[in-house]
């Protein structure tokens, strides 16, 4: 099973590792995204989200889905908590 | 959980903390449209508020959320995100497009009561899975 683990971890580690060289350079003004999508979200953002703060916009509005994730990240790093608690005293996590 | 620290000048500190708390928490969540903050800050604070409550008072508080309610919290936060965004599938437009959901409201302003829902989904979330994680550690000190 630990074997198994490894031989997964290692190539995904390779092919990210290569992937992350081929990222553009912090604060690119030549990247993709800033590019066409930052000045629309910066134009037409508070006028489409009805948010003024644009993070509120961005994280609730167009990146929904992401916020969907972090939220259920959340969630299973609290049920983590609760299970790592009652594994440590023996105890029925489904009691109180 | 091993008696509170209960004294006169905590518990007066805390009765006097706490609404300020609770108050501050709900304005982090809904100004979070306007200014910096949002669910995730507002949920925060309000879990350091039910903590503290909890921490001074210990079980006599009175009031709270036992742990079980806390899971219960925090798992029905993410679904009513899950639900809210995908709402707008059975209104013919893409998930997490809040202008689909049928309020009486036009646009922008349609698109941020969207945003404000799933706001206060993460909110709910986010104060059951910080009271979820304190009431676990109390508890295994039973």
């Amino acid at each position: 099973m630990k074997r198994l683990v490894w031989l997964a971890l290692v190539p995904a580690l390779v092919v990210l590792g290569r992937a992350a060289t081929e990222l553009p350079p912090l604060g690119d003004p030549e990247a993709t995204a800033a590019v066409y999508l930052s000045p629309h979200y910066i134009e037409r953002g508070p006028d489409e989200t009805g948010a003024r703060n644009m993070v509120t916009g961005i994280l609730a509005d167009y990146r929904s889905f992401d916020t969907l994730g972090e939220t259920v990240v959340v969630v299973a790093a609290g049920l983590a908590c609760l299970m790592l608690a009652a594994r440590r005293t023996g105890g029925d996590p489904d009691a109180g | 959980m091993k008696p509170s620290f209960g004294s006169p000048v905590l518990d007066a500190t805390i009765r006097i903390l706490t609404p300020f708390l609770l108050l501050f928490a709900a304005y982090v969540a809904i100004h979070g449209h306007t200014s910096p903050g949002g669910g995730f800050q507002a949920g925060a604070i309000l879990g350091a508020g039910l903590i503290l409550i909890r921490l001074v008072r210990g079980h006599d508080a009175g009031w709270g959320l036992s742990r079980r309610a806390a899971l219960n919290l925090a798992c029905s936060g993410a679904l009513v995100y899950a639900f809210v965004g995908l709402l707008s599938l059975a209104f013919g437009h893409a998930a997490f497009d809040y202008s689909a959901l049928p309020l009486p409201v036009v646009g922008g302003t349609r698109r941020a009561l969207g945003s404000l829902a799933v706001e206060l989904a993460v909110l709910v979330t986010v104060t059951g899975v910080m009271v979820l994680i304190f009431e676990s550690l109390t508890h295994a000190e039973e």
